[in-house]
């Protein structure tokens, strides 16, 4: 970046004192701090080559392992084709990983200083919150798009290409709730110690009991209850309908509740960050 | 909204306590616009707890305070303005370029898109760093990563600067540079410096005027003759340790702050 890179606009959230007019500065801070923010975590994704690749690997494992190793049972038993079933799943797994980690990472910035350089900043926390969430949750998409690219080796093929759009909003969807999620969860998280608690008792139960990895028809009463409470079901139920076609629930139930629970998470995650002392 | 005469920070009362313990007791002082003002005091004596409160990061239980004539309860957004604060450890993004970091400070800041470029140039040169713009920061020293941020904030031409220990960790060459930077920044700009570090030789050499504070009580203010005058001293490291004693302080931070930000978080207190 240099200094040509493209300027941000907007309004602040309150109207600017007459010296701050004079200085020329208030108006656009708290839109230009969304813009700022979300343009510094692309900027650091894509200068993190180990974390661009590294973060493929346990999506495509997965999607290698389960998918040539049940794939042969899956067929068996009716199922039909099973990298066709779980490569949606596997493409949220990238998602929903990526979206969580890119929220936790203000734990990083609160040990390595950089989060006091935003608490102090003239823009509201709302807006600072919104910049890191949306630039968690285009990382998160791009790795999911790349997960999908990757699966196309292993055999999987769209249904339908105009159906894309309707990837890439389940995906977005999925990718803002959990940045959100994970924002908050920051906020509330001391260090880095609380980590492996929140892989093991929350992000690894989202994953597994989303119908990601086998279908949600046939599972115990009290499972389908689980899943049909785990929002990112309804992420990988809109996704697959998008991209292989077959839906548990319905594209537009899928939406609204994904929309529903991401906007509830956004707010969660903007009250507790604002909460945050430096 | 009013602008203060003379004063571009006036404290008064102000309490600040974490269940039992009291950090701030009472405080009451005022800086002049202008002026290099160091603000002293043992481990543990209430500083960082002040420097929070004055830059909108906690509130007070009690008392008041005004920046520039503003009450950063009130006005959180109007006062960050005002300031610009470069913290005891370093608070640049190491994964980005100095220039990145400079452009996302005046992004954040609302400096106006016209304006940016010029005054990321000025200050980086000011600084000395013009030459490694496009740096990524973690290839910095430490004493570069400190002119760094002071250019950071200084490039939304604040009144008013706090400055957390600044030279803390640096080597003596770093040091000068530092102050020398800080001096002509003081002298050629009429920027207010709010300082506070544990090095006395530095606070004697460049403050016009002192506090030192202790158990989160003034315990002595002046410029430091009068401060040595007052405590019969000869040099003002001595003056400190008449004032403030000899014995070791302990300063557990790291649980304080943590039983504070969890319990804020928790109780729905804090900004």
């Amino acid at each position: 970046m240099n200094g040509g890179a493209v300027e941000a606009g907007g309004r602040a959230s309150r109207e600017p004192s007459g010296k701050a007019l004079a200085r020329g500065g208030a108006s656009s801070s708290s839109w230009g701090a969304v813009w700022a923010l979300w343009l510094r975590q692309i900027k650091r994704y894509l200068r993190s080559r180990s974390r661009l690749v590294g973060s493929l690997g346990q999506p495509v494992l997965f999607l290698v392992a389960l998918g040539f190793g049940f794939g042969p049972v899956f067929q068996k038993a009716g199922g039909g084709n099973y990298i066709q079933f779980l490569t949606p799943g596997i493409v949220l797994m990238g998602v929903l990983f990526t979206a969580i980690f890119s929220g936790i990472e203000i734990i990083w910035d609160r040990q390595f200083g950089f989060l006091k350089e935003t608490l102090v900043a003239p823009a509201p926390r709302l807006f600072i919150m919104l910049g890191r969430t949306l630039g968690g949750a285009t990382i998160a998409v791009i790795q999911g798009f790349l997960v999908l690219l990757v699966s196309f080796a292993a055999g999987f093929r769209l249904e339908s290409w105009s159906r894309l759009p309707a990837a890439a909003l389940f995906m977005g969807l999925t990718a803002v709730a959990f940045t959100a999620l994970g924002t908050a969860i920051a906020s509330v998280l001391e260090d880095m110690q609380g980590f492996q608690l929140i892989m093991n008792f929350l992000v690894m139960p989202i994953f597994f009991f989303s119908g990601s990895i086998f279908p949600l028809k046939s599972l115990p009463r009290f499972l389908t209850d689980v899943a049909a409470a785990n929002p990112l079901t309804y992420g990988v139920d809109g996704l697959r309908l998008a991209l292989s076609g077959g839906s548990y629930a319905g594209m537009g139930l899928d939406a609204a509740v994904l929309a529903g629970v991401a906007a509830v998470l956004v707010a969660a995650g903007a009250q507790l960050f604002s909460r945050i002392q430096a | 909204m009013s602008e203060p005469s003379t004063n571009i920070i006036e404290v008064k009362d102000l309490v600040k306590t974490f269940g039992n313990f009291t950090a701030v007791g009472g405080l009451s002082f005022s800086v002049k616009r202008g002026e290099i003002f160091s603000f002293l005091g043992p481990n543990g004596a209430g500083k960082t707890t002040t420097i929070k409160m004055l830059t909108t990061l906690l509130r007070p239980d009690s008392g008041s305070i005004r920046i520039a004539g503003l009450d950063p309860a009130r006005e959180p957004l109007e006062v960050r303005r005002r300031f610009g604060i470069v913290f005891q450890d370093n608070s640049l993004d190491d994964e980005l370029t100095a220039w990145e970091n400079m452009f996302f400070h005046t992004v954040l800041y609302g400096v106006p898109a016209d304006e940016r470029r010029a005054r990321i140039e000025d200050m980086l040169r000011f600084v000395g760093l013009w030459d490694r713009r496009q740096d990524l920061v973690k290839h910095f020293s430490g004493g570069m990563k400190r002119r760094l941020e002071i250019a950071r904030c200084l490039s939304h031409q604040p009144d008013l600067i706090f400055l957390d220990e600044p030279t803390s960790g640096l080597d003596p060459q770093n040091r000068s540079r530092l102050w020398e930077h800080l001096r002509r920044l003081n002298f050629e700009m009429g920027t207010t410096i709010f300082l506070t570090t544990h090095s006395m030789e530095e606070a004697e050499k460049v403050s016009q005027r002192i506090i030192v504070i202790d158990g989160g009580k003034i315990a002595a203010e002046g410029a430091p003759d009068d401060i040595k005058r007052q405590t019969e001293t000869q040099t003002l490291e001595e003056a400190f340790l008449t004032l403030t004693g000899r014995d070791l302080r302990d300063d557990v931070p790291g649980s304080l702050d943590s039983m504070r930000r969890t319990r804020a978080v928790w109780k729905g207190k804090g900004k």
